[in-house]
């Protein structure tokens, strides 16, 4: 089955064609990321008007790329939620007119959904032979039910139990700012830049990397601040608005002390890192990445070993970040829990993730009709824990 | 007393203050005193985040609606335009309850009347918050804020 895959419910714009949920023919995604460094770190434009104007020429490249005509294509997916609603209404009233003009079954997509089935695409393109049986069944090198999934972005940090296709169960979810958002803004603190996961990512591995080089342990640096970490033990709900807040402390101590009023831990650091070469910004970097991936990892762990699962999964752009993958990896090893995750490409928004959740869901028969409207409140359908 | 329970529709909230003062936090509290309870969580990155109240109606032959509290973050957005463009406009004349954070980023769109919130850090876990009326309307509000709260 290929699926024509179309996403636009926040700042980027895409379009995919997928076979079978899991073989990319093509992927376009028109990303403002670009745009957003341009003008200093903020977004400048994630207006729908944006999307206006690019989701055409995405839509041409995505289809000029899988090289497929139209009486290939079996059915049309769109996002509907969530996200904003101006965006969103872009990409789904798009989707549902191709879908009609073409008389092809129209499926919206629940774009939380979606990032979990990334970890479903395959990430070296072995095209399969037209043969290949299409099912929705399990295939090798499908993630493995029952799993944890762990959604971290900009907008989303949340635990979900899901013991096969479709359903879910809500563990835990973050309690004021999401892991992605508190990359940014304390790059933006630090002045590293926009976007923030990348940035601080590269400024830790640039302290760690020179630890090693000087034959010292990377903990050095991970641990050089003691920044707080908010375990909320007894369940699985994050917080990560404190640490924001710590960052900003210790920044600000920075200035106090230039003054001569206090010595804070910052200046301290600041004289170590100075010592060891290392810019004082990458060991405050490499503190605050290691305080949010200890966070995400064990509980991650926890989930997984009380819902006895044999597979963790990532979505989401944190689940780009090297880091997390190593330290979870480190984590669910020894368990024997296989994790899984998607190319750092699919992590982030993209159309491919759309086309490949469709696919389970039509595969089961299911499509909406075309008064299908977006819903920019949607959360996963969870299902209530069984007590 | 809770100054959400004394929202009864229509009010437009503008917080400004910097990282960590607690903007966020502070309409966690809000929504807690509208009835409201769904977690509320960082507006950032989805820009907007909407939730509703439970019904506080106290008759019981009437169900209806409880209130709406839209959740605002300016904070990645730079220019005015860009919320005219998302169409933000149109909530902060309805009859709900509107929040903005960095409301200071698009001070010439505001309507006449409006709460004005300031948040400052005074240390790591004191904040001040000043409160600036727009209009009869919302000095009445902080009136029966200032009355309620010194009063209990």
């Amino acid at each position: 089955m290929l699926v024509l895959g179309i996403e636009s419910s926040c700042d980027e714009t895409g379009a995919a064609l997928v076979k079978d949920g899991r073989y990319i023919l093509s992927n376009v995604v028109a990303s403002q990321t670009e745009i957003h460094n341009r003008y200093g770190g903020v977004v400048p434009e994630v207006a729908s008007r944006q999307q206006l104007t690019t989701i055409l020429p995405v839509l041409e490249m995505a289809l000029e790329q899988a090289g497929c005509s139209w009486e290939k294509i079996d059915a049309v997916a769109a996002t509907y939620g969530p996200g904003l609603a101006g965006s969103l209404l872009v990409g789904l009233t798009v989707g549902k007119t191709l879908a009609l003009a073409h008389t092809l079954p129209f499926l919206g997509v629940n774009h939380l959904e979606a990032h979990i089935y990334a970890n479903w695409l395959r990430q070296e393109n072995t095209l399969i032979a037209s043969s290949t049986p299409e099912h929705w069944g399990y295939q090798e090198g499908d993630p493995v039910f029952p799993l944890i999934c762990l959604i971290v972005s900009g907008a989303h940090s949340e635990l979900v139990f899901v013991p096969e296709h479709g359903h879910y169960q809500l563990l835990g979810r973050t309690r004021d700012d999401a892991a992605g958002e508190a990359f940014d803004k304390v790059a933006r603190i630090l002045g590293l830049g926009y976007p923030g996961g990348p940035a601080i990512q590269k400024a830790a591995q640039r302290a760690e990397e020179e630890l090693l080089h000087q034959q010292k342990s990377v903990a050095q640096a991970r641990n050089s601040y003691r920044l707080p970490r908010a375990w909320l033990r007894g369940c699985y709900d994050f917080s990560f608005s404190g640490l924001k807040t710590a960052m900003l402390h210790l920044a600000e101590g920075a200035t106090e002390s230039n003054d001569g009023k206090q010595v804070s831990q910052y200046t301290r650091m600041g004289v170590q890192a100075a010592q060891q070469g290392i810019p004082n910004v990458a060991l405050l970097a490499s503190s605050f990445q290691e305080a949010i991936v200890d966070v995400l990892a064990v509980k991650t762990r926890l989930a997984a070993q009380e819902y006895r699962v044999k597979q963790v999964v990532l979505a989401g752009g944190v689940a780009a970040n090297t880091s997390l993958r190593a330290r979870l990896q480190q984590e669910l090893s020894p368990l024997h829990i296989h994790l899984s995750f998607p190319a750092v490409s699919l992590c982030t928004d993209n159309a491919a993730m759309i086309a490949s959740a469709a696919f389970f869901h039509l595969s089961l028969g299911e499509q909406h009709g075309l008064d299908l409207d977006v819903q920019p409140g949607l959360s996963l359908p969870f299902i209530k824990k069984s007590e | 007393m809770r100054l959400g329970a004394l929202l009864c529709g229509g009010e437009l909230l503008l917080l400004d203050g910097q990282l960590g003062t607690g903007k966020t936090t502070f309409t966690q509290g809000l929504a807690k005193g509208m009835g409201i309870t769904d977690v509320v969580s960082s507006p950032t990155f989805t820009l907007l985040k909407e939730y509703t109240s439970q019904s506080r109606s106290d008759t019981e032959n009437e169900t209806q609606r409880g209130l709406a509290l839209y959740h605002f973050d300016l904070y990645r957005l730079d220019n005015p335009d860009e919320i005219i463009d998302l169409g933000f406009e149109d909530y902060f004349y309805g009859s709900d309850v509107c929040v903005i954070e960095w409301a200071a980023k698009a001070d010439l769109l505001w309507p006449a009347e409006r709460l004005h919130i300031r948040l400052k850090m005074i240390s790591e876990t004191e904040r001040s918050l000043l409160f600036t009326a727009v209009g009869q309307r919302y000095y009445e509000l902080l009136r029966q804020f200032h009355y309620a709260t010194t009063s209990s």
